[in-house]
């Protein structure tokens, strides 16, 4: 019997930095732990995170796999409202959208969890 | 240190960034014994703009407002230890900077300095004249506007590292890519090949690394309980060593705050990238698909991996316009109730600047609850459940064509402090002029880089 699953938000097992360049964003979504490149290569994809910034107008996402860095790279159209140049928003940039991108949930054991929280403490200073 | 490695430091990853961070590289740099330069990345998309305003206003001034800051506590040392540091503090102005340079190379009682510019760059009178292609799916703008405040082609490394083979202390530069910064010293040292792309990719990369500063070494990263940073008001800016095939470990000075590990240094790789596997540089087409990171001590990451492919035959161009004017007003709502009250002055300010200028795009918030998340139609705000006790600040923005409409709109949020909810306070008014940018591509020989030495007194 496999183990039950648990919703958690994304940012249980990953981290992330957003960057701009006009109306464009990128949002980098990156496993703690290698056992979550697995579940965020099936259930984040570009149509999920596209859900997730759909208030904000959210136009084309494309979504990009970096297996040797373990790593995601999530290319988001129109989510700027204009971007720097026009956006009436404080934040032209977009640069806290990361943490919007964060908060998609995902279904995971808890070994997920828990391997993620690990290699968190792992390098604690 | 590893053998036959290059030392480049990043003193500055944009031009308000910390004027102190450089100190403690160039003291790594000098205790490391190995051969090093240091650089200042201070130039954002618009900040050119802002700058050609400067120079307007003050032929002598167009360089970045803080350079005498930034380089007071390093010159004498970089120059002492034969450190060249390069910068694109230039800006609109660089031989303005390099006077202002020389200047205060004299205040601190250096002599014999050299400062070299690079120009060409600045395209604003000869744009008319070039072959413009559109930018990605951007429609082309008409070139021949008059509201054009700055013109600017991103130039590569080459024109940098002529200026180092000049026997440059400091290299002056306006618009370059921010790689080209690191990039340059490295094929100046190593005598890299500039079609040699694997290398030439792995210095794009290490510029890439360091160009935003403290964010390859824990800043833009610490999220409590998280991803912990120690001792954040004294991050140390980073520092790569290189080897000669391009091998990079990413480090930081001993003793300084922030961190370096295989988060940051991932968090920084993917900064701003959109296809990992074509990021095109006036230097290469660099492939980020086969990088990797790992751990090579403490504060030390190692990455490797980077490909290089042709650089592309064309150079971006950005393009500054008068963007019209934005204003802002805000006020705060606090205590039991707070968050109904500021949705109620929200509404009503707005109501009454749409009523006044129909045409306006008008933008409110409630800072506290939700805002920066939200769109322009405040979709989440509306299922946002309040609780009962709240501190929280209404903003209402608009974007005007006049400075007088920015500034009648945004005084509708001061009539609240009569006309509006209970207990509004700490009204804040901002009228700022906006620059709007664009961009496009010119052929690469429509471009010619100039390199000079500028003495004190040289225009």
């Amino acid at each position: 019997m496999s183990d039950p699953l648990i919703e958690v938000p994304l940012r249980e097992i990953a981290h992330g930095r957003t960057g701009d360049k006009g109306d464009r964003s990128n949002v980098s979504v990156i496993p703690y732990a290698e056992d979550g490149f697995a579940v965020i290569a099936e259930q984040v994809t570009a149509a999920r995170m596209r859900d997730a910034f759909a208030h904000r107008g959210a136009g084309k996402v494309v979504r990009y796999d970096l297996p040797v860095l373990g790593a995601f790279n999530f290319v988001l159209d129109d989510v700027l409202q204009g971007g720097v140049n026009g956006s009436l928003n404080l934040d032209g940039h977009g640069k806290s959208l990361s943490f919007l991108a964060l908060s998609v949930s995902v279904k995971v054991p808890q070994s997920v969890v828990d391997n993620a929280r690990a290699a968190r403490n792992g390098d604690k200073r | 240190m590893a053998q036959g490695t290059f030392h480049v430091g990043n003193a500055a990853g944009f031009a308000t960034d910390r004027v102190d961070a450089g100190a403690p590289v160039v003291k790594a740099l000098i205790e490391s014994g190995a051969p090093a330069a240091l650089f200042y990345e201070t130039l954002a998309e618009r900040t050119l703009a802002y700058a050609q305003r400067n120079k307007m206003r003050d032929p002598d001034k167009g360089y970045t407002p803080d350079l005498e800051r930034f380089l007071a506590p390093v010159l004498a040392d970089c120059v002492a230890h034969k450190i060249p540091i390069l910068g694109n503090f230039g800006a609109a102005n660089p031989a303005g900077a390099a006077r202002a340079i020389h200047r205060l190379a004299r205040e601190l009682g250096i002599e014999d300095i050299k400062v070299a510019v690079v120009e060409g760059d600045d395209v604003r009178e000869g744009l008319r004249a070039m072959q413009v292609q559109a930018w990605e799916e951007e429609p082309l703008f008409d070139v021949g506007r008059h509201d054009i405040v700055a013109a600017n082609a991103y130039l590569g490394a080459r024109p940098i590292a002529d200026a180092l083979a000049l026997g440059a202390d400091v290299v002056v530069t306006g618009r370059v890519t921010d790689s080209a910064l690191a990039l340059a010293p490295l094929l100046h040292h190593f005598g890299w090949d500039d079609h040699d792309w694997d290398r030439v990719a792995a210095g794009v990369l290490t510029g890439h690394l360091l160009e935003c500063g403290a964010q390859a070494t824990g800043g833009y990263f610490a999220d409590p309980g998280y991803k912990d940073v120690p001792d954040m008001a004294d991050i140390g800016y980073p520092i790569a060593e290189v080897s000669g095939d391009g091998d990079i470990v990413l480090t930081k000075p001993a003793g300084t705050g922030g961190r370096v590990d295989s988060r940051t240094v991932k968090e920084q790789i993917l900064y701003e990238i959109h296809d990992p596997a074509n990021y095109l540089t006036p230097d290469v087409t660099l492939d980020l698909m086969q990088v990797s990171v790992s751990d090579a001590g403490f504060d030390r990451v190692a990455v490797a991996g980077a490909k290089g492919r042709p650089a592309p035959e064309t150079l971006k161009v950005t393009i500054s316009f008068e963007g019209g004017w934005l204003g802002e007003g805000e006020i705060s709502y606090a205590g039991p109730g707070a968050a109904a009250r500021a949705r109620l002055a929200a509404q009503t300010a707005k109501q009454r600047v749409e009523r006044e200028f129909p045409d306006l795009t008008v933008r409110t918030d409630v800072l506290g609850l939700v805002s920066v998340l939200d769109g322009d139609g405040a979709g989440l705000a509306q299922s946002h459940t309040d609780t009962d006790w709240q501190d929280v600040r209404v903003r209402l923005a608009v974007n005007a064509e006049d400075e007088t409409t920015a500034a009648r709109a945004a005084r509708e949020v001061e009539t609240l402090y009569c006309a509006g909810p209970a207990g509004g306070a700490g009204v804040r008014l901002n009228v700022s002029p906006r620059i709007k940018t664009a961009s496009c591509l010119i052929p690469r020989e429509a471009i010619q880089p100039r390199v000079r030495l500028v003495g004190p007194d040289d225009v």
